[in-house]
C-alpha cells in the first residue's frame, strides 16, 4: 500500500466515524442521566431530512444544519414528555420514536430524494493540513469534523472535572438520593434527552449535508444503532467512545478498499464488516465487568417519581 | 450506654412545630393529624413500629411528601417546605436509612453535590470536611470512594454533609441499625455534641434502651398517630414498648437455649473473591451447624453477607466443592434446587425480588420453592394442592391478606415476611437458612416468626440466622458469631457471651485462626491478616 492509499483511508475513517462519534456522545450524555433513549436512528433520520430540505430551500447550509438540531431536539422533547414526563416505559417510547421519525422522514422527505445540493466544505488549515499522513486526517476535514473533535474535548472534561457532569451522573446513579439531596432530578434529565437530540440531529444533518450531500429514505443505515451498541460497550467513558467510532470507520473504509481491489469475498459478507469489528472490539474491552460498573449509570431506563 | 447530657432545658425556644399533620396515601392514612413540637439544643426521640408512620412525617419536614393539612412552624414563622432543596436551606439535615450517596462518586463529590455552588472549590471543601470531621470525632477520608467505605463510614459521610453546612435540625432516620454497639457510643457521644451547641435533633428508632440513653423527649407514633409522649429518662423500656404496640400484642419471649445433636451444614476453608467491585471476599470461612441448634451470624451489612448466602444457597456456585458439606456429601458444585433438595431451605435477604416474585400471586410464590413437594405431578403444575398449600401457609402464619390469589407484591412487608418464612418452615426442612427474618417487620409478627423458629429448631432442623439485630440475635441464638469483612469470628454459646463481644467481633476485632475452635478470645488480630486465606483443595 502506498502512503497515498494510507493517508485517504485516514482521511475517510475520521469523516466516515463522526456522525457516529456525534451521535453517541450524545446517547452517552443521556444515558448518563439515567435515560434509556432507543429514538436515535428516528432522531437521526429527521436532522437529515430536516437539514436537507432546508438547505434546498435556501442555499444556506448554516441554516441546515441549524434545522437538524432543532429537529432532533424537537424528537428528544417528544420522548422526553412521553417517557419522563407521564413516566412511561423508556424502551418501548425509544423504539416508538425510531419507527415514528423513520416514517415520518420518508414521507416528508419523498419528494426531496435525488435532489442535488452543494455539500459541506472541506477547510485546510493551513501548514497543519500538510504534515504527511495525519495532515490530510485532522486538518483538512469539514467544520463539522473540528465540531466533534471540540464536542469530544468539552463532554471528557465535563464528566471529569465540572459540577454539572457530577450532577449528571448522580442522577443517573439514584436519583432518589439526587432528589433527596435537592438535585434537579427531572430538569437534568431533559436537558440530557435534550442535548442527546440535538446532537442525534448533527449527526443527521452531517450524513445529508456533508458525508453523501442528497437525501434519500433512510440513509443513516443503522448507525442510530451502532451508536447504542457503541455506548454501552464502550462502558460510558468518552474516549472509548472516540476510538470506537473510529474504528466502525476504519472498518467501513477498508470494506470499500477491499471491494476496490476486487478480494473475491461477497459485498454482503464486507459490507458486515464494520458493524461486526466494531462491536467485536468493543466487547473484548468490556469483558471486565468489574470495572465497566464505576461508570454504567445504575439507574438507566428506571423512571423516577418524586415523593415517591 | 451513658445518662442523658443534663444540658437540656425544658422552657428552651421551640425550632419546629408541626401540628395536625395528615397525609393520605391510597388505601392507607400514613399521617392521622400529627402533633410534634422540636426545642432548640433537644434530642427528640419518634418512635414507633415499622408502618406506623415515622417515614411519612419526616419525609413531610424534608420536604420530599407534601402534607394533605397541617401547620409547620419553623423558628417561629409558618412556612410550607416545598423541597429537600427548601429544607436544606433552612438548615434542616436529614441521614437516611438507606444512605442516599453516589457510589462511584468520592466522599468529597458526594458532599459537593449538596452543597451548591459554594463548593466550586473541592480542595478547600476537602480541607473543611477533614476539619468538620475530626470536631466530631468522625474520621473521614474525603479522597475515598463512596463503595470502598463500610457501612458505618457512610453513615458519617451523610452526617458530615449535614455539618458542613449551617445545620439547625438533624433528622436521623434509624441511624444505629448499621452500626455495632461501639460505634453506636461514639455516635451518641457526637450527637450530645451538637445538641450542646444547639442543634435540634430529630432521632427516630425503635430501639428504647437507645432512646432511653439519649433522648431528652419522645413522642411515639402507632398506625398513623400520636399514641404517647413522655421523657425517655423517666420511662422503662416495657412501658414505651407497650405505647408502640398497644395492649394486645406479645412484646418479647424468652426461649430455652438448646445444645444441637449431630452436625449437618459443614463449611470448612470457604473462600470466595468477589467479581463484584463492591462485593466482599470471602476469607476462609469455617463454620459448624447442628441438627436442632440455632446459629446466629451478627454483623453490619456489607461485611460479606450477601457473598456467604450466596454461596449456601446455591445462587454461586463455588470451585471447592468441598467447602460445603450436607451429611450426604459436599454440595458446593449443586444448584439451589439440588441442595433444597437434599434438605435446604432458604429465606433471603431480599423480599421482593429474591423471596417472591412482586407480580405474581401468593398461590404461584408458595409453588416457587415449594415444588419438590408434591405440587408438581407429571411435569404439570398440580393447582389444588398449590392452592391448599398456600391456603396452608396464611393460615398457620396469620398472613394478612384477601386471598391466596394476591400478588406478593401488595402485602406489606411484614406479612409477606411472614408467607415467604412460613413457605419455607412448611416444607420441613432439615437446613434453614434465613436472612434477617424479622427485619421490617412490626413485634407482634416477629415474635410469630420466633416461635416458629424455634419450633422448627425443637423439631431437629439445623437453622442458620444472619441478622443485623444483635437483640434479636441474642433471643432465639443458642449459638453466636459475626462476619466482619468477610471474615468469620470465633463461635461461642450465646449464653457465655455479651453484646460487647459481640460488638467487637462485628468491628472485625478477633483472631481468625481460632475460628473453628472455642479458643479462649483473642482480641487483637485483625481479621484483615488472614486475607489472603489458602484453599484447602
Amino acid at each position: 500500500m502506498d502512503i497515498d492509499l494510507i493517508t485517504n483511508i485516514l482521511y475517510a475513517m475520521i469523516r466516515t466515524g463522526t456522525p457516529l462519534l456525534i451521535v453517541a456522545l450524545g446517547e452517552m450524555v443521556c444515558e448518563k442521566s439515567g435515560v434509556l433513549n432507543l429514538g436515535q436512528e428516528g432522531m437521526m433520520l429527521m436532522g437529515a431530512v430536516a437539514g436537507f430540505i432546508a438547505t434546498w430551500l435556501t442555499g444556506n447550509l448554516f441554516f441546515g444544519f441549524l434545522m437538524a438540531i432543532v429537529a432532533g431536539v424537537v424528537m428528544s422533547q417528544l420522548f422526553a414528555m412521553i417517557a419522563l414526563g407521564l413516566n412511561a416505559n423508556q424502551v418501548a417510547t425509544g423504539l416508538a420514536l425510531t419507527i415514528f421519525g423513520g416514517g415520518l422522514s420518508a414521507f416528508i422527505g419523498s419528494s426531496f430524494v435525488g435532489k442535488p445540493i452543494e455539500g459541506l466544505e472541506v477547510i485546510a488549515i493551513p501548514f497543519l493540513s500538510d504534515i504527511p499522513v495525519i495532515g490530510k486526517m485532522l486538518f483538512a476535514q469539514d467544520l463539522v469534523v473540528y465540531l466533534s473533535f471540540v464536542l469530544f474535548g468539552v463532554i471528557f472534561w465535563f464528566f471529569r472535572s465540572s459540577r454539572t457532569g457530577l450532577i449528571v451522573k448522580a442522577v443517573g446513579e439514584n436519583p432518589h438520593a439526587a432528589n433527596a439531596i435537592g438535585l434537579p432530578v427531572m430538569r437534568t434529565r431533559y436537558l440530557a434527552v435534550g442535548f442527546g437530540g440535538a446532537m442525534a440531529g448533527l449527526a443527521g444533518g452531517y450524513l445529508s449535508l456533508a458525508y453523501t450531500p442528497l437525501w434519500a429514505e433512510n440513509m443513516t443505515a443503522g448507525r442510530g444503532w451502532i451508536a447504542l451498541a457503541l455506548v454501552v460497550f464502550a462502558s460510558w467513558r468518552t474516549e472509548r467512545i472516540l476510538l470506537g467510532a473510529y474504528l466502525f470507520g476504519l472498518a467501513s473504509i477498508l470494506h470499500l478498499v477491499a471491494q476496490g481491489l476486487g478480494f473475491a469475498v461477497s459485498p454482503n459478507l464486507l459490507a458486515m464488516l464494520p458493524y461486526i469489528a466494531t462491536v467485536l472490539v468493543l466487547v473484548m474491552m468490556s469483558r471486565n465487568q468489574g470495572r465497566s460498573k464505576m461508570y454504567a449509570p445504575i439507574s438507566l431506563g428506571k423512571p423516577f417519581h418524586a415523593g415517591a | 450506654m451513658n445518662t442523658p447530657t443534663a444540658s437540656f432545658q425544658p422552657d428552651r425556644p421551640k425550632r419546629l412545630i408541626m401540628q395536625g399533620i395528615t397525609k393520605q396515601y391510597p388505601g392507607c392514612l400514613a399521617n392521622d393529624s400529627i402533633d410534634i413540637d422540636i426545642g432548640v439544643g433537644e434530642i427528640h426521640a419518634l418512635l414507633g413500629e415499622n408502618g406506623a408512620g415515622k417515614s411519612t412525617l419526616m419525609k413531610v419536614i424534608y420536604g420530599v411528601v407534601k402534607p394533605d393539612a397541617g401547620e409547620i412552624t419553623w423558628e417561629g414563622d409558618k412556612i410550607r417546605i416545598k423541597d429537600p432543596a427548601h429544607a436544606r436551606k433552612l438548615g434542616i439535615g436529614m441521614v437516611f436509612q438507606h444512605f442516599s450517596l453516589f457510589e462511584t462518586l468520592t466522599v468529597t463529590e458526594n458532599i459537593a453535590l449538596a452543597l451548591g455552588d459554594e463548593a466550586k472549590d473541592m480542595k478547600a471543601l476537602a480541607e473543611k470536611i477533614r476539619t468538620v470531621s475530626a470536631r466530631y470525632g468522625m474520621a473521614l477520608n474525603p479522597e475515598r470512594y463512596v463503595h470502598s467505605l463500610s457501612v458505618g463510614e457512610r453513615q458519617r459521610v451523610e452526617i458530615v454533609r449535614c455539618l458542613v453546612q449551617d445545620i439547625r435540625l438533624l433528622i436521623l432516620d434509624e441511624p444505629t441499625s448499621v452500626l455495632t454497639p461501639q460505634e453506636v457510643d461514639t455516635l451518641f457521644v457526637t450527637l450530645r455534641r451538637l445538641a450542646e451547641e444547639g442543634c435540634s435533633i430529630l432521632f427516630i428508632s425503635h430501639k428504647l434502651n437507645e432512646v432511653k440513653a439519649l433522648c431528652h423527649r419522645a413522642t411515639v407514633l402507632r398506625g398513623g398517630s400520636v399514641s404517647g409522649a413522655c421523657l425517655p429518662a423517666e420511662e422503662d423500656a416495657s412501658s414505651m414498648a407497650r405505647m408502640m404496640v398497644g395492649d394486645e400484642t406479645p412484646i418479647s419471649m424468652d426461649y430455652d437455649k438448646v445444645q444441637g445433636q449431630d452436625i449437618f451444614l459443614q463449611i470448612r476453608g470457604l473462600s470466595r473473591i468477589s467479581e463484584d467491585p463492591f462485593g466482599v471476599d470471602l476469607k476462609n470461612v469455617n463454620l459448624d451447624v447442628h441438627a436442632g441448634e440455632i446459629v446466629g451470624i451478627a454483623g453490619v451489612a456489607g461485611n460479606g453477607q450477601e457473598e456467604l448466602l450466596a454461596a449456601l444457597s446455591g445462587e454461586d456456585i463455588i470451585k471447592n466443592h468441598d467447602a460445603i458439606h450436607f451429611p450426604c456429601g459436599p454440595v458446593g458444585n449443586l444448584s439451589p434446587e439440588k441442595r433444597r433438595g437434599k434438605g435446604l431451605a432458604f429465606v433471603p435477604e431480599e423480599r421482593l425480588g429474591r423471596g417472591a416474585v412482586p407480580d405474581m400471586s401468593l398461590k404461584d410464590n408458595a409453588l416457587l420453592t415449594g415444588f419438590l413437594t408434591g405440587l408438581i405431578k407429571n411435569g404439570m403444575i398440580d393447582h389444588e394442592s398449590t392452592e391448599s398449600f398456600a391456603k396452608k401457609i396464611i393460615k398457620k402464619f396469620k398472613v394478612k391478606t384477601p386471598n391466596s390469589g394476591t400478588h406478593a407484591k401488595s402485602l406489606s412487608g411484614g406479612n409477606l415476611q411472614k408467607f415467604i418464612i412460613g413457605r419455607e418452615i412448611m416444607q420441613n426442612p432439615r437446613l434453614l437458612i434465613a436472612a434477617h427474618p424479622t427485619w421490617g417487620v412490626d413485634i407482634g409478627a416477629a415474635t410469630a416468626i420466633h416461635q416458629a423458629l424455634i419450633e422448627l429448631r425443637d423439631n431437629g432442623a439445623a437453622i442458620l440466622i444472619v441478622s443485623e439485630d444483635i437483640d434479636e440475635l441474642f433471643q432465639i441464638s443458642d449459638r453466636l458469631c459475626a462476619l466482619c469483612d468477610g471474615a468469620l469470628s470465633p463461635i461461642k454459646p450465646a449464653p457465655d457471651t455479651t453484646v460487647e463481644e459481640v460488638g467487637r467481633w462485628m468491628a472485625g476485632i478477633f483472631d481468625t485462626d481460632v475460628c473453628d475452635a472455642l479458643a479462649p478470645e483473642t482480641q487483637t488480630v485483625s481479621a484483615n491478616a488472614t486475607a489472603g486465606a489458602v484453599h484447602t483443595h
